[in-house]
């Protein structure tokens, strides 16, 4: 019988005693799942809005209520002075100024056009910018309703507009979850299985097993295997129990097969497995292990294309990219659950991510030595 | 075929510009208890390692159980067993489990394993014990418990480093009567010790100071060319010309 067998049933063993281990397999995915994709929406809502009114008519009334019945604001500031506004933004209470000049409407039915001016706080980039053209529709879309129900109906516009109109497909309604949740179930399992491969072995350096396993005729090969199946078994289970909070909760089914995505994450597995017993073989004490493994966790999560589109990195990060493991997790699991897409499809990220397996493992089997 | 477990000759392993070892040669012979004796620092547990395949020598020849220490340090592997300095069962595994895991690793078969576990349970009073975490036993339980492990696949050779370290004098006793138990059954036994007393159950012994060996002899001999009244004696003479600090 092989030595193997021993070996994973000791692995096993020690996994299922260890507490700290069982919490983070089961609990971890459960509250990452159903905090994150909640606190992590693209959609910037409660904009803070200072409003400087110096016509006080009708319209300026009814323009500042569709922008405070929008969802997207919260006035925080109506006066006449334009100082006092600002003030909110020195104090950051405010992200944005409007300001209503003297004679808005009267300028609006004498000349049909007016203007007005907007102040951004460009503290918090994201914000400030995407509250600018929500703005901006919402002042747009109050002229046209204008220029409809003042000028006389039936004759032609002045300017012809052209107006937009898109539709997305593939999630058609843009519901954020649809696009977060997937991604940052990919995250949690690199990080558990990145962290928790990465502290194996080298617990076995700090007790002092390590010795005593080496000075056996144990293969290499089979150590690895050992330390890689129990792992890869864990990462599949909690895979698993991403998917049915996906469901149970966000009621995400994949447009896709399961077995397209358990086929791609039992390869994915292997490299991120593989990435950490690579660590593991190098790293000294569980420290230097936690730290190089957090240390590549932030690069492959900030440059992994869940937060940040890839396609609109610099050149030379797009080519980084191409070695992160994560990005093609991330676009294999949105184009599987959202479009559709089969193993045909993902062959190419497939048979990379393959590639990338069998290098890792075979550097990690070739790093760990028997004798110093 | 040959009668030596171990012929070393001007081993010697450096450590970027230290010499930790220093070109030791001897021999020992099948079935003999050695003891391997020398301060802290003195090279003892790096001589070993390299012995066990644990540690790549830098110079110098070693054979051991007939195998060669560069070439053939996985045959080695087969035919020792090795107690470190460090406890090296695992502590969240039970009695059983870790001689069932040990023992897998050396490919013994599961209808072995488990007669030589019970065997092994009855010798060491332990059957209780059995399904205990090995966390829960005292310290000299635990290093019956280790050297029994080591011994387990019967290798022709045991190497035990500092085995009765922190262990109270009743259970050093019970251990060096499991050592002379495996000495009968053939198994040659390599030993290092700080208690001189146990130096004296050793067939041969040999003193390292400063990476050399001293002196190697058997402790009546060493006592009598030393004019010592016991190994203590001979031990602070010979240690003493140490030049280097822990």
């Amino acid at each position: 019988m092989s030595p193997l067998k021993y070996i994973l049933q000791k692995e096993f063993k020690q996994i299922f005693r260890d507490p700290a281990i069982i919490r983070v397999i089961f609990i971890l995915p459960i509250i990452q799942l159903i905090i994150l994709p909640l606190a992590a929406d693209y959609e910037i809502k409660n904009i803070n809005i200072a409003i400087v009114d110096r016509d006080h008519s009708p319209s300026s009334n009814r323009l500042i209520h569709t922008i405070t019945s929008s969802n997207y604001f919260r006035l925080v500031e109506y006066s006449s002075d334009f100082n006092k506004a600002m003030q909110g933004i020195d104090n950051d209470k405010a992200d944005l100024i409007l300001e209503l000049p003297r004679g808005f409407e009267s300028e609006l039915y004498a000349q049909k056009e007016t203007k007005v001016f907007l102040a951004v706080n460009a503290i918090n980039g994201v914000k400030a910018n995407l509250g600018a053209t929500y703005l901006r529709n919402i002042v747009q879309n109050f002229n046209n309703d204008f220029r409809i129900s003042v000028l006389t109906p039936g004759r032609f516009n002045d300017l012809p507009v052209i107006e937009t109109t898109s539709s997305n497909w593939y999630n058609p309604r843009m519901n954020y979850t649809f696009f977060m949740v997937p991604g940052i179930l990919v995250l949690l399992i690199t990080m558990i299985g990145l962290n928790l491969s990465a502290i194996n072995i080298v617990r076995e350096k700090e007790i002092g097993t390590i010795e005593q396993i080496n000075v056996t005729p144990i293969r290499k090969t089979h150590f690895i295997l050992g330390k890689l199946i129990p792992f890869w078994i864990l990462g599949l289970v909690v895979i698993t129990i991403g998917f049915l909070i996906a469901w149970l909760v966000y009621g995400i089914i994949p447009l896709g097969s399961y077995l397209t995505i358990y086929v791609f994450a039992a390869v994915y597995l292997l490299v991120i497995l593989g990435l950490g017993l690579l660590i593991s073989t190098y790293a000294e004490n569980q420290q230097q292990a936690m730290l190089i493994s957090f240390f590549l966790l932030m690069i492959f999560i900030l440059m992994g294309g869940l937060y940040t589109s890839i396609d609109s990195m610099p050149e030379w990060a797009q080519w980084i990219t191409r070695f992160n493991p994560v990005a093609y997790f991330i676009e294999v699991m949105r184009r599987v659950v959202l479009k559709g897409s089969g193993l045909a499809d993902i062959r190419q990220p497939l048979l990379i991510m393959f590639c990338f397996a069998v290098a890792i493992n075979y550097w990690a089997v070739l790093s760990y030595r028997k004798r110093s | 075929m040959n009668s030596k477990a171990i012929i070393v000759e001007k081993l010697t392993k450096t450590f970027n510009g230290f010499t930790a070892v220093d070109g030791i040669s001897f021999e020992v012979e099948k079935g003999e208890i050695f003891g391997f004796l020398g301060a802290n620092g003195a090279g003892k547990t790096t001589a070993m390692k390299m012995l066990c395949g644990l540690s790549m020598p830098t110079s110098g020849s070693a054979m051991v159980a007939g195998f060669d220490v560069y070439k053939e340090n996985e045959s080695i592997k087969k035919n020792i067993g090795y107690m470190s300095q460090k406890f090296s069962l695992y502590e969240d595994l039970t009695i059983k489990e870790n001689i069932r895991f040990y023992a897998g690793i050396y490919g013994i078969g599961p209808e072995l394993i488990t007669s030589k576990t019970g065997l092994l349970l009855e010798q060491l009073n332990l059957e209780k014990e059995a399904n205990l975490l090995v966390k829960q036993l005292p310290l000299g339980w635990k290093q019956k418990l280790a050297f029994s492990v080591a011994i387990f696949h019967d290798p022709q050779i045991v190497f035990l480093d500092e085995p009765t370290g922190g262990v109270d004098p009743i259970t050093r006793r019970d251990f060096w009567n499991m050592i002379y138990d495996a000495a009968a059954r053939g198994i040659t036994v390599f030993v290092t010790t700080h208690y001189m007393d146990e130096a004296e159950y050793c067939d041969r012994v040999s003193i390292m100071v400063d990476g050399q060996i001293d002196a190697l002899d058997t402790p009546g001999k060493l006592k009598r060319s030393f004019q010592a009244g016991s190994m203590d004696e001979v031990f602070l003479q010979i240690a003493r010309k140490a030049k280097r600090s822990e």
